[in-house]
């Protein structure tokens, strides 16, 4: 079905690119715990990717090899057709990798305005001093990026909170606040751990259309976690299934549907 | 009287100012400089001059003539309140072409009896849901030769053989401009007094829309009388959030605005409306009644939030503006201890409170649109808020009677507006005749000559009369709504839903027994104040219907509808119109489902006949019964709601004999 180097076009008339990241053999272990064992796909650029599974599949573990925050014992991951060494976080954030969290992780305190900015870190090299100050290179890197900011705060419809310290929040929009201080990073691939977990069906809805919207305007590479199977078959152009730390499906939302280890590991089957 | 004043009154008589393409040229010669347009974008007021919306609305005609847009075409503008859909009005308008604007939150299927009437051939959209919402009238029409639209956001896939950025077509005008502007200075030259400036759809509560065509003539001098009548200047600032497609927003915000020069400023969003009003301070403001009232409620939801000391103090300074207040803002007598306990008062809460409410360089304002609650209404002009009522339709461009400075009431809606007659007939309904009399309704001749009379005389379907003494006009009513009980005594609905209204809890309240023997009521509970009240009284609740019906609130509603009664016991020819029995309704009244207008006007006659088993109920004694609804969602589709609800008996006041003498 797949062409290697060349991409495929997606049913809705996108047109998919080549390999951005391939997890080769993926094997990683906690002590005597498999978390996950010799997986392999691929993502690829400008499509949105899903890893789905019932609970305790190792879905958030593989999430966490992406963003080189776990490094597995076997396997390789290969980031722009280059493998990619074992890294602190912040060197995978300046390689362009970006995520959101399942447990809301911003700054309580601070305003969205301020959580956001803190995604644009990454863009600013002023030191403390000129910071402290606010003259020169820190006055003009605070406006170039305040205004990236801004685009993404109209992007996601979040102007009427931008004053709003983030505790004050309900948790449909703090999860879009995370979005958006992800999206500040101009990410080329961005992870979204469990976007829709907890929302109600309106928030649900809202948060999809986002996720349709970033890719589509910004072309941002999409890889997410996902319980609710509707959202994540109507959202994602490739879905890989996982359970027990094993990949028993992946493909097509509609090839993944009809998959009979899939069908069973959702609906559990019957030992005799 | 500053210069600036003088400059914008010395060209009365419209001296050669015959249209807005001729103020506009006006205003960026004589004050190119002057801030004509802000609107706040990422964050930050955007602002642009009189020199520069010139220049921007030139191209943009200059791009409406390289799209082939003829003389006397219909331009339709789908969009929230944004300085780029203000200039494709007054392109248009340069061009020769009618802009017709409509309400951005109609579902396709209104939006498309509106399109078909018209038959514009080109839209201005706001956003990518607009053009949505016109690509699929489309596909029944078949008459959009181009759609423009603001907003880029989502637009990239969309076929554009018959669609352009609004902003890519002003970059052609302007690349094409040796070429064009020769046509476009005569198109421009071309466009007399008598031209027509705007085509508006009216609301209406019945039937429907029909669009009202309004001249140059209409909206120029309107606009003049009303900016002379409150001496409005170039240094006003309002804030412009209302409906495009409403005539009010028309005259403020491009009629008032052209011809005095003043800014005008357009939201972030929707959501932000409240904070940038604030951040901008109008000095000129007008609102529905809605508005007052919401913020009204907010103020007092904060106040029972807040700590005892303040409440305790807000208290007391408020019953003092209620009492001193409104004679300080009038130029009443007032003694001096009481002045003084006033300006404290200023210092403490007023200020303090204006300044939350975005009202602290408030000068002059009006609430159009519905009648308000006289408590509303005292309310703010008891803080020293010049927040007057006037009287007016789209077929009058607005005025009709308006209340001048020292002579406002919360019962009338003042004397008539400068160069307006009015006459009341034999049945009590009010006829007016003035320069902004319309021209027409659009292909409709049966519905104007049954409006306007050979004379130009306009029946206004509201019941009132001339008060004695003041001259002050006083709307009893719709005209069609103001009937007989069975005994004789006059039925006056909005009267007491009006009263009802004013409780915070209360959103909106219809009142039937026209020809009956005693009155019922529906009420619509408010989410914002009741689900406070809920949340501090630990009451759980999962859903609107499901708080509607909690017997709690009903007991709380039971009590405003009783004091209501007593309120209008008081009232000797009103006090059969008391409420014998209510029902708390499971759904908000909606637009969508054709209860209300998009103005927020109830459809009575709707409501009644979608209703009818709940009304029956009222009437037959039954203290329970269910129902099913169909409700219409924002996106068109329909849906329905079952319940079963509750009806409340409400202790009536002994009612006063005195009956209207029979006419």
């Amino acid at each position: 079905m797949l062409d290697a180097s060349e991409g495929y076009i997606t049913e809705d008339g996108r047109k998919i690119g080549g390999v951005v990241m391939e997890m080769k053999n993926i094997t990683l272990r906690f002590g005597g715990v498999v978390a996950i064992k010799d997986i392999s796909f691929d993502i690829r650029e400008g499509e949105i990717r899903a890893i789905i599974g019932p609970n305790g599949a190792g879905k958030s573990s593989m999430l966490n090899v992406i963003s080189g925050f776990y490094v597995p014992q076997e396997g390789e991951v290969w980031f722009h057709g280059q493998k990619r060494p074992p890294m602190r976080p912040y060197e995978v954030a300046r390689q362009g990798i970006a995520r959101t969290f399942q447990n809301i992780a911003l700054f309580e305190g601070m305003s969205v305005l301020d959580n956001v900015m803190t995604g644009r870190l990454n863009y600013m090299q002023a030191g403390l001093f000129a910071q402290a100050i606010w003259r020169g290179k820190a006055e003009r890197e605070e406006t170039e990026n305040r205004e990236a900011v801004e685009k993404i705060i109209d992007f996601l419809e979040i102007q009427h909170i931008r004053k709003t310290p983030v505790s004050r929040l309900p948790y449909g929009l703090k999860k879009r606040v995370e979005l958006a201080r992800a999206l500040a990073a101009e990410p080329k691939l961005l992870l979204l751990d469990e976007p829709m977990a907890g929302m109600n069906v309106e928030e649900k809805e809202d948060m999809s259309r986002f996720i349709l919207d970033v890719n589509d305007e910004f072309g941002t590479t999409i890889a997410l976690i996902e319980h609710d199977m509707g959202v994540v078959m109507d959202l994602s152009d490739r879905v890989v299934v996982m359970d027990y730390g094993k990949k028993i499906g992946d493909g097509t939302p509609d090839e993944v549907r009809n998959n009979q280890e899939v069908i069973d590991a959702y609906l559990g089957v019957a030992h005799d | 009287m500053g210069r600036r004043d003088i400059l914008a009154q010395s060209q009365s008589g419209a001296g050669g100012f015959q249209s807005l393409p001729a103020l506009l040229h006006r205003n960026a010669t004589q004050f190119g400089d002057a801030p004509a347009y802000r609107e706040k974008e990422l964050g930050i007021w955007q602002c642009w001059t009189w020199a520069e919306t010139a220049a921007e609305v030139r191209a943009m005609a200059l791009g409406f003539l390289e799209l082939g847009v003829e003389k006397g075409d219909h331009i339709a503008v789908i969009g929230r309140n944004r300085p780029a859909h203000y200039w494709s009005m007054v392109a248009a308008q340069m061009v020769g072409a009618v802009p017709v604007p409509l309400y951005q939150d109609s579902v396709a299927e209104e939006m498309a009896y509106v399109m078909e009437h018209c038959g514009a051939k080109y839209v201005v959209c706001g956003d990518q849901e607009q053009v949505d919402k016109v690509i699929e009238i489309q596909e029944k029409v078949h008459q959009v030769k181009h759609i423009l639209y603001t907003d880029k956001r989502g637009m990239r896939k969309y076929d554009h053989s018959q669609m352009n950025a609004l902003h890519d077509i002003m970059a052609e005008g302007r690349a094409g401009h040796q070429r064009l502007d020769a046509e476009l200075d005569r198109r421009i030259a071309a466009i007399t007094y008598e031209d027509t400036c705007v085509m508006l759809y009216t609301s209406g509560t019945t039937g429907k829309p029909k669009g009202v065509v309004l001249s140059n003539r209409n909206v120029i001098e309107s606009a003049k009388n009303s900016a002379e009548f409150d001496k409005l200047t170039r240094n006003e600032d309002i804030l412009s959030y209302l409906p495009m497609a409403w005539v009010g927003d028309f005259i403020f915000s491009i009629g008032q605005a052209y011809w005095c020069g003043f800014c005008v400023n357009c939201p972030e969003s929707a959501d932000t409306m409240m904070t940038d009003l604030r951040e901008i301070g109008p000095t000129y403001f007008f609102a529905p009644p809605r508005v007052f009232e919401m913020q009204l409620t907010n103020v007092m939801i904060r106040m029972e939030d807040a700590s005892k000391l303040k409440k305790r103090m807000f208290d007391y300074f408020m019953a003092h503006a209620k009492k001193v207040g409104g004679r300080i803002l009038d130029g009443k007598p007032v003694g001096f201890g009481d002045r003084l306990k006033y300006a404290l008062g200023n210092i403490l809460v007023y200020g303090p409170l204006k300044d939350t409410l975005g009202y602290s360089r408030f000068r002059v304002g009006y609430t159009a649109g519905e009648a308000i609650g006289p408590e509303i209404f005292d309310f703010y002009r008891s803080l020293g808020i010049n927040l007057k009522q006037l009287y007016g339709q789209t077929e009058a461009t607005v005025f009709i009677t308006v209340q001048p400075d020292g002579e406002v009431r919360a019962d009338t809606v003042g004397v008539p507006a400068p160069d307006v007659e009015i006459r009341i007939d034999e049945k009590g309904e009010i006829h007016y005749r003035s320069p902004g009399v319309f021209v027409e309704y659009y292909k409709n001749p049966e519905s104007t000559a049954s409006t306007k009379d050979a004379e130009g005389w306009v029946a206004t379907g509201d019941a009132g009369f001339i008060e004695e003494g003041s001259g002050h006009l006083r709307i009893i009513d719709r005209a069609k709504d103001v009937g007989k009980m069975a005994d004789g005594s006059m039925f006056a609905p909005k009267y007491v839903e009006n009263k009802l209204k004013f409780y915070p809890d209360i959103l909106e309240a219809v009142l039937f027994g026209n020809g009956k023997d005693r009155c019922v009521a529906f009420i619509n509970i408010d989410l914002t104040a009741i689900g406070n009240w809920a949340e501090r009284n630990n009451i759980a609740y999962a859903s609107y219907q499901d708080l509607a019906s909690h017997p709690r609130v009903l007991e709380n509603i039971t009590r405003h509808v009783e004091e209501v009664n007593k309120s209008v016991a008081a009232d000797a020819m009103l006090s059969g119109c008391q409420v014998h029995r209510f029902v708390v309704l499971h759904k908000e009244l909606d637009a969508d489902d054709g209860e209300i207008t998009r103005t927020r006007k109830v459809r009575r006659g709707f409501v009644e006949d979608k209703y009818a088993d709940i009304i029956a109920a009222l009437y037959d004694g039954s203290d329970k019964v269910s129902t099913v609804t169909e409700v219409t969602y924002e996106d068109g589709r329909k849906g329905s709601i079952k319940a079963t609800l509750t009806i409340c008996d409400a202790k009536v006041q002994p009612v006063t004999q005195h009956k209207v003498a029979a006419e």
